[in-house]
């Protein structure tokens, strides 16, 4: 059987999960040029948030069905409230300093909040089992599609198209273009940047948290350390597509997350290359994807050559 | 600018104590009454914290239990036992931090632990330097006794370190004749999470499945970090795989064998003592039924030596269960306690100055009755006593489906 549909579905659905997260990366460098190594964590917050609704908010045996936006809202909730009291105290303080300053805060921050999680929320010291949608796994010719992953099918489309939307044609959309321009000559003109720069912060925390839900529904459970291997993907992902373009940041992640699964599928079946084709070389590989794009468009798939503004 | 800078620095110490008192609050001491004599302290290394925390509170109740049964008893005159558990996270590196500063502490007369085959080997030098014993009651690497050449010519690396554990090379063919012979599955896929364990027991799992006569129709290799084992998974059912023999522990296990089931193969997922932990089958989901893993040692609640043992665990108030290597814990401890006695009933009723080395050597000749049957070591520190047992899910439950000896 020709299992190259299946692996491709997979693929697509690792890489959403990546573009979700990505975006946050990208919308914060876009703007601040702050890399938010903390974003990992945002994501594995919102995974809490939305076991916690879950958990100790709705009623034992809440169908799913009903359980799941309420869910996705306590995600959110939790991660962009994080997010934004990131932004507030640990990184606008730092806003005018040199640049290590942020990147270093930002590092603690993750493992501050990886910590946090671990010791003060009950039973999170190993792997937290989340709620699953019921019903079986869906058919599509020779392409099974796991229930929990209809969510993901269905979020990151819809996700990208209202950020498109938002960011291309509102007002404060366009501020956030105008900002990631030029900041200075933005204020100038009368954008509100620290708005800006806390929108920008939400917006990308609400990703991360809708992903973080995915997340939960695809492998069904959840634990302290989930944000940190995904994040740095989804960081690759950012830098694939081109840091600072969202649709960039999508791309990006669909690519990486089919080279992935393809590099474990089928590297080994090349005659000779048989120790190298496991699922865990896939991140080798995935990376070596990385440098061959940088080195052909250093600015990314997506991303455009602008003057480094240091 | 000054001001903010300063409150930037504030935030990130405040951040990082943080970190540190999260660590330190679980540093664990459960302090014994001091009766008097001479307080020696029985070291524990286990995963307190993270994903295999589940057995490594296990070990560290057990042998908590161990000591306080043998201060209760004054099995050894004079001598108060405590213990002191150590944090390994599962990482050779926290393992040998450990492992220094168990040494560093004077009191430390004996070492439990760690669970990982991949930790000892971190710690075995630190320890043997030191002349401190270590006995290990879930290593199943065979190379940590036998040298890396083990499959060939046997030498013991290290004579400070112990198990009381059955090692892969009797489990891997164990599991393979048990999948060959009585489930009757001539096809097979391994998977391997390249961990000095896992891949140590797909290894002596593949050798013996292929002297049987069975085929390996594929092999993957995984990486411990992710949850996405969808392309894996692919794989595996287009493989026409019967069973998937897994080298590796729960964490990843659980998830494995559900994203397996969930892409349409319906078939088991066998695994070694690493998977054989109440988690696998609450990660596993529903699928799981039907899972196989090999433990060492027979059921512990079978055995009429562990029904005392299992009483006064219950009885002792752990907020967590002994875990599949409780028994084991206790008897390695209980070597320690052993040995000790041993060392003191020589030396007039005292403790001797150089009482590490005294204990190592009284540990190899060390001989009881313990939790899991007869406890006695070998020429290379393995325990005398070989035994396995197959265990399959059922109803949410691992049940015992044969106990055995592997026999060459």
């Amino acid at each position: 059987m020709n299992e190259l549909p299946q692996q491709l579905v997979n693929g697509l659905l690792l890489g959403s999960m990546y573009g979700l997260v990505a975006i946050g990366y990208t919308m914060v460098y876009g703007i601040v040029q702050l890399i938010n190594f903390a974003h990992g964590e945002i994501f594995m917050t919102g995974a809490f948030g939305a076991l916690t609704v879950y958990l100790y908010i709705l009623p034992d045996g809440t169908s799913m069905m009903i359980a799941l936006p309420l869910m996705l809202v306590g995600a959110v909730l939790v991660s962009v409230t994080i997010a934004v009291g990131a932004e507030r105290f640990a990184y606008r303080p730092l806003r005018n300093a040199p640049r290590l300053a942020p990147l270093i805060t930002a590092i603690g921050l993750s493992l501050a909040l990886q910590q946090a999680v671990w010791a003060w929320y009950p039973n999170a010291t190993s792997a937290i089992v989340f709620p699953q949608i019921e019903g079986g796994p869906f058919k599509i010719g020779s392409v099974t599609i796991q229930t929990g992953d209809i969510f993901l099918f269905i979020a990151a489309p819809i996700s990208m198209a209202i950020l498109g939307y938002f960011v291309m044609k509102t007002r404060t959309g366009r501020g956030m273009q105008a900002t990631a321009q030029d900041p200075d000559t933005a204020k100038l003109m009368g954008v509100n940047t620290d708005r800006i720069i806390v929108i920008a912060f939400a917006l990308g925390a609400t990703f991360a948290a809708v992903g973080a839900v995915a997340y939960g529904l695809k492998y069904g459970q959840i634990d302290f350390k989930m944000g940190f291997l995904l994040g740095l993907k989804a960081f690759t992902a950012a830098v694939l597509g081109g840091i600072g373009n969202i649709y960039g940041a999508m791309i990006g992640g669909l690519v990486l997350g089919v080279a992935e699964t393809l590099a474990t599928a089928y590297i080994a079946d090349i005659p000779g290359m048989d120790k190298f084709g496991s699922n865990a070389w896939a991140d080798v590989w995935a990376f070596v994807l990385l440098i061959l794009v940088l080195l052909f468009r250093p600015q990314g798939l997506l991303g455009e050559r602008v003057a480094d503004r240091a | 600018m000054r001001q903010r800078s300063l409150i930037a620095i504030t935030a990130a110490l405040s951040a990082g104590a943080l970190t540190l008192t999260a660590c330190g609050s679980r540093d664990s001491g459960d302090k014994s009454s001091d009766s008097g004599g001479t307080v020696v302290t029985i070291g524990v290394d286990a995963p307190l914290t993270g994903d295999l925390s589940a057995l490594g509170l296990g070990i560290k109740n057990s042998v908590d239990l161990a000591a306080k049964t043998a201060n209760k008893k004054k099995y050894v005159d004079g001598v108060t036992f405590k213990v002191v558990a150590k944090d390994d996270q599962a990482q050779p590196s926290s393992g040998q931090q450990n492992a220094t500063a168990l040494v560093a502490d004077k009191s430390v007369i004996g070492v439990v632990g760690p669970l990982n085959s991949s930790v000892a080997e971190s710690m075995q030098k630190v320890f043997d330097d030191a002349k401190l014993v270590e006995v290990s009651p879930a290593n199943t690497n065979p190379a940590l006794t036998q040298g890396t050449n083990w499959a060939t010519s046997k030498a013991r690396t290290y004579k400070s370190y112990f198990r009381t554990a059955t090692t892969d090379a009797i489990q891997g063919p164990f599991a393979a004749q048990y999948v060959f012979n009585d489930a009757k599955k001539k096809k097979v896929f391994v998977i391997d999470d390249k961990k000095t364990y896992g891949a140590g027991l797909a290894g002596t799992f593949t050798t013996e499945f292929k002297k049987l006569g069975g085929q390996v129709v594929g092999t993957q290799h995984i990486n411990p970090d992710t949850k996405d084992f969808s392309a894996v998974a692919t794989q595996v059912k287009n493989s026409g795989a019967e069973a998937v023999y897994y080298g590796g522990e729960y964490p990843q296990a659980g998830p494995l064998s559900k994203q397996i089931k969930a892409a349409g193969a319906k078939i088991p997922l066998i695994g070694g003592d690493g998977i054989y932990a109440d988690d696998f089958i609450k990660l596993g989901g529903a699928s799981a039924t039907g899972d196989l893993a090999t433990s060492v040692g027979a059921p512990v609640e079978t055995l009429d030596s562990a029904k005392e043992f299992v009483a006064n665990y219950k009885a002792g108030g752990y907020k967590e269960e002994y875990g599949a290597y409780g028994g084991y814990s206790y008897d390695s401890a209980w070597s320690i306690i052993e040995a000790v006695k041993k060392v003191v009933d020589d030396n007039g009723g005292k403790l001797p100055d150089d009482a590490r080395a005294k204990v190592t050597a009284a540990v190899q000749n060390v001989s009881f009755d313990g939790v899991t049957g007869k406890v006695s070591f070998d020429e290379f520190g393995d325990a005398t006593n070989k035994q396995l047992t197959v265990y399959a899910v059922e109803n949410g439950a691992w049940k015992a489906v044969k106990s055995g000896t592997y026999a060459g």
